[in-house]
């Protein structure tokens, strides 16, 4: 052994020798068995506003260097004739030391106050922020480091928003480097106003601003009375314990279930849906629909490997593995969840994102869209605004696509449904990852879902299965080169539906188009006529042709429905129900103010009305919603006939025609069935 | 939840998430505290049956009282185990006697590693290392990318969050999956009284001496100690700031060999 010596080599085991310790199962009962929280604290901010010198400032305050480690680092700065920084007690890599910056993201840990703290370093480099984004996505707390000589930046800002993208909303401002501006309170007065008006237009709201010299250790650990005297507020490690202890961002106990499935292992007799609780509570005998099959059936137990006590119940955040009742059909990505809680089943997400990867998000191009374990093709249908971090506001000009590091609030549509959550109502369902080449690209959040009022029943029901068609949506919009679509006309009689619905189909059969006008009065004729004018029977008139347009469109046509339908409740749960058959719908307002369409009355509708010979006539006596956020508008009474049409003809091509991609990918009729 | 609980939960979904990504893994195991523990939470993970391979790199300076647990726990778990043997580089003379423990180390595990993965062509391997052990890991992802030359870019690593890692891997190349990555020395051993995971008694004090952590031994150190129970290890844990690994010599060597190691494909 070169340069030192070779110990004896060790005798051999006697006979009988018994090699494995046996430790006593302690379980719960284990002194110390709940382990100890660590709350983890990202430090983000700009490049060179001194996050690694605090790190090492924080650890060398609270004596958490391992033994040796300050006077190694001391000597190798002596070796390479530089002064000592505490940045450098982090700086591990020898090619860090060279470039002065922190490459990737690190963590450290330190005690102080009876606490365990976990630090997670983000680099400042714009190129390294998937590295920050990584660092903070597994957060409780932040802190966001401001150079008080330098004021905020530009990484000070876009560290901001993307803390407030990944759900980071403990957030401790450090105003930095107050040596170099005399420690003035004015200096620090002025760049607390700007930043919690920053963070403001975040919803982010910070616990505390700090006035600190990280160099200097002051108002880190210690205050310095003597020269930052003025200011009243905690140190940086009083503000720290004061925040709740971390140990993840656990979920909701009380919250809907969520079970997410993992995967199914047959590796004995039994059939073991593994996976994790995101949200809510999980009890052997509960009743779960699997989504997006929504088949359902009892849990029968809960499997524990090693423990001798059986399972009951678990909560958000366990990792779990069940066997069922019954063997229904479910497999890796499906979702399960209680009946009267159910998540969104829909092919459309709204979303705010984040894009990281060097080559853009282009609207229409194949990105994969990850979320939980499912994993499906989507595109961008629609870029609706470009967040500039400098300003908050929307960038100018309609985007054609989502560049690295750019913030955007976008529509995606997946190639099969998607099961989700709003962001704000189950977090870990309402945030996804997106991926176009091997590594993920980006990530968001689903701003708003469309919860259904209630399960379908004919698929709940227990005596009613499903029946599966076999040619596949895409094949179909191979077949006849469009995707089929509901166009949803809503607006008071006489705003001029008919008329463009007519107009509409016309244009579209000439184009190849594939199309049919769903009128109300018609309905009323036939699948309808059973029904009256009475509130209940004008929802289920709606609910009816609802459906009818659903299934149409669904067999590949552009169904153009024309009907008052004057509740947002009732048009939602039709928008609900085609997203959720992965069916394009578009919600059209034929606008027009009351007084013009009662000036047309094409059909002496109003004026019968106004004299009560008809009851419960939308405008007059019974009321019109308005919608409050539709697809498309169009205002009939101040642009002709030709613009409207014009406007819905581009609208809808837009909608159902397939992208020549689109085309080659998908398979032809002969393909899929 | 306690911490412990959360720290293990996450390791089940990491070891799940392995599994239903990759077509091939296989685990190292080194039979020391954190090998134990990984073999008992991905028991857990799939309800009792571990579905891939475990690997014990051989490095024919194995402590017979590990060789003797191999054994042990090779019928005790129900492993599937292939044991590894760098043949080559023993016949060529590598050994302690005569080369550098960082020379030895890289080719009797490192370079034995690589040679079994041109052969049973894993596109997984999981692995115990944990972020606390030295800085150079304290930088790691929990699917970390190596390319086909076992390499690690550690100056280029994916992006990971929500619990979505890089699962897209290509022909050669493997990806370490590594499911302890946020425990901590400390953490190991609760979790071990806990769940009464057994180990090798090699941790324990025997004539006033004790194994901290378990390599070669020629290079791997007793450290003073009386302790005899995971009390006492916890309590010998709590009061001390000695470095986990300070009794393996390969770290020490030159400056900055954990890192040359590391990114040359040591675990």
């Amino acid at each position: 052994m070169s340069g030192g010596v070779m110990p004896p080599a060790p005798k051999p085991v006697p006979a009988g020798f018994e090699p494995a310790f046996f430790p006593k199962r302690m379980g719960g009962a284990a002194a110390g068995a709940a382990g100890e929280p660590r709350t983890r604290i990202v430090v983000v901010g700009h490049v060179d506003h001194g996050k690694s010198t605090l790190i090492g400032r924080l650890l060398a305050d609270t004596d958490s260097l391992p033994e040796g480690k300050l006077e190694a680092v001391e000597k190798a700065c002596r070796e390479e004739g530089m002064p000592f920084e505490h940045a450098f007690l982090l700086d591990a890599l020898l090619e860090e030391q060279a470039q002065n910056i922190t490459i990737d993201t690190t963590r450290i840990e330190f005690r102080h106050g009876g606490r365990a703290f976990q630090i997670i370093d983000a680099p400042g480099h714009r190129e390294f922020i998937k590295n920050m984004v990584t660092g903070a996505a597994a957060a409780d707390e932040a802190i966001l480091m401001i150079d008080a000589k330098e004021g905020l930046k530009e990484q000070t800002r876009r560290h901001g928003l993307l803390l407030s993208l990944l759900g980071v909303a403990k957030v401790i401002v450090a105003v930095n480097k107050m040596d170099l501006v005399d420690w003035k309170e004015g200096r620090f007065r002025e760049l607390e106003k700007e930043i919690r008006e920053y963070l403001g237009g975040l919803k982010i709201s910070p616990r505390e601003v700090i006035p600190i010299s990280a160099r200097e250790g002051s108002q880190v650990k210690n205050p310095d009375a003597k020269r930052l005297g003025w200011f009243r507020g905690p140190t940086l490690l009083q503000a720290l314990l004061a925040g709740a202890p971390g140990g993840g961002r656990a979920g909701d106990v009380a919250g809907p279930l969520r079970f997410v499935v993992q995967d199914v292992y047959r590796f004995d007799d039994r059939r073991v849906i593994a996976g994790r609780i995101e949200s809510g509570t999980l009890k052997v005998g509960d009743s779960v629909v699997f989504f997006p099959d929504r088949k359902t059936t009892r849990i029968k137990t809960i499997e524990d490997w090693g423990n001798p006590d059986p399972v009951r119940e678990l909560g958000p955040g366990r990792a779990v593995a069940v066997t069922l009742e019954e063997q229904i059909f479910v497999e890796r990505g499906h979702v399960g969840a209680h009946e009267d809680l159910p998540p969104v089943e829909s092919r459309e997400v709204r979303a705010r994102i984040f894009w990281l990867d060097a080559e853009a998000l282009r609207l229409q191009a194949p990105v994969q869209l990850r979320l939980a374990t499912q994993n499906v093709e989507a595109r961008l249908v629609a870029i609706d605004r470009v967040v500039d971090a400098e300003k908050l506001e929307q960038k100018s000009g309609a985007r054609e696509e989502v560049g690295r590091f750019e913030v955007a609030e976008v529509r995606i549509r997946c190639r099969r449904p998607l099961v989700y959550d709003a962001h704000d109502r189950v977090e870990p369902l309402g945030r996804f990852a997106l991926q176009q080449g091997p590594r993920l690209g980006g990530g968001g959040i689903v701003l708003e879902a469309e919860y259904p009022a209630r399960l379908a029943k004919a698929v709940t029901g227990e005596h009613l299965t499903w029946t599966e068609g076999r040619v596949s949506q895409e094949a179909r919009a191979a077949h006849f080169g469009h995707e089929g679509a509901v166009i949803w006309l809503t607006g008071l009689s006489g705003s001029g539906k008919s008329t463009l619905a007519v107009a509409l189909e016309s244009l579209l059969f000439r184009r190849g188009i594939a199309s049919m006008i769903l009128d109300g009065d018609n309905l009323r004729h036939g699948l309808c006529a059973d029904l009256g004018f009475s509130l209940e029977d004008r929802a289920e008139n709606i609910r009816r042709a609802g459906e009818m347009a659903k299934l149409m469109a669904e067999s590949g046509l552009v169904v153009i429905s024309s009907l008052i339908s004057p509740l947002r409740k009732e048009r939602q749960a039709v928008r609900s129900a085609c997203h959720a058959a992965g069916v394009n719908y578009s919600e059209v307002f034929v606008n027009a103010p009351l007084g013009e369409c009662e000036k047309r009355d094409p059909r002496g509708l109003y004026r019968k009305a106004r004299a009560g010979e008809i009851k419960g006539f939308t405008g007059i006596d019974s009321p019109y919603e308005e919608p409050e956020r539709p697809d498309l508008v169009l205002r009939t009474d101040r642009e002709n006939v030709e613009s409207s049409v014009g406007q819905l003809l581009r609208h809808v091509l837009g909608l159902v025609r397939l992208k020549d991609e689109d085309r080659e990918s998908a398979e032809g009729p002969g393909g899929q069935i | 939840m306690s911490y412990l609980q959360t720290l293990e939960d996450q390791s089940i979904y990491i070891f799940r998430e392995a599994f239903s990504n990759f077509k091939n893994m296989a685990m190292p195991w080194s039979m020391g505290k954190d090998s134990n523990t990984l073999i008992w939470l991905a028991k857990k993970a799939f309800a009792g049956k571990i579905p891939f391979p475990l690997v014990h790199i051989d490095t024919t300076y194995e402590f017979p009282e590990m060789l003797a647990f191999r054994e042990w726990a090779r019928k005790h778990y129900d492993i599937d185990l292939i044991v590894i043997v760098n043949e080559e580089a023993r016949k060529r003379g590598v050994g302690y006697e005569t080369h550098d423990p960082v020379t030895v180390t890289h080719e009797l595990k490192s370079a034995a590693l690589q040679q079994a993965l041109a052969k049973y062509k894993w596109d997984a391997l999981v692995t115990g290392i944990r972020r606390d052990e030295d800085s150079t890991r304290a930088k790691e992802r929990y699917f970390s990318p190596r390319t086909a030359d076992n390499e690690w870019e550690y100056r280029d690593q994916p992006p990971e969050f929500w619990g979505q890692f890089t699962t897209a891997v290509k022909p050669g190349e493997h990806v370490r999956v590594q499911p302890l990555l946020d425990w901590t020395e400390l953490d190991v051993w609760e979790y071990i009284r806990r769940e009464g995971i057994p180990v090798p008694k090699m941790y324990f004090a025997e004539n006033g001496r004790r194994y901290r952590s378990l390599g070669c031994w020629p290079i791997t150190k007793s450290v003073e100690s009386q302790v005899n129970t995971i009390e006492g290890i916890i309590e010998e844990l709590k009061s001390t700031k000695t470095a986990e690994r300070a009794g393996r010599a390969q770290d020490h060597h030159e400056r900055n060999a954990m890192q040359k190691l590391r990114a040359k494909g040591f675990l």
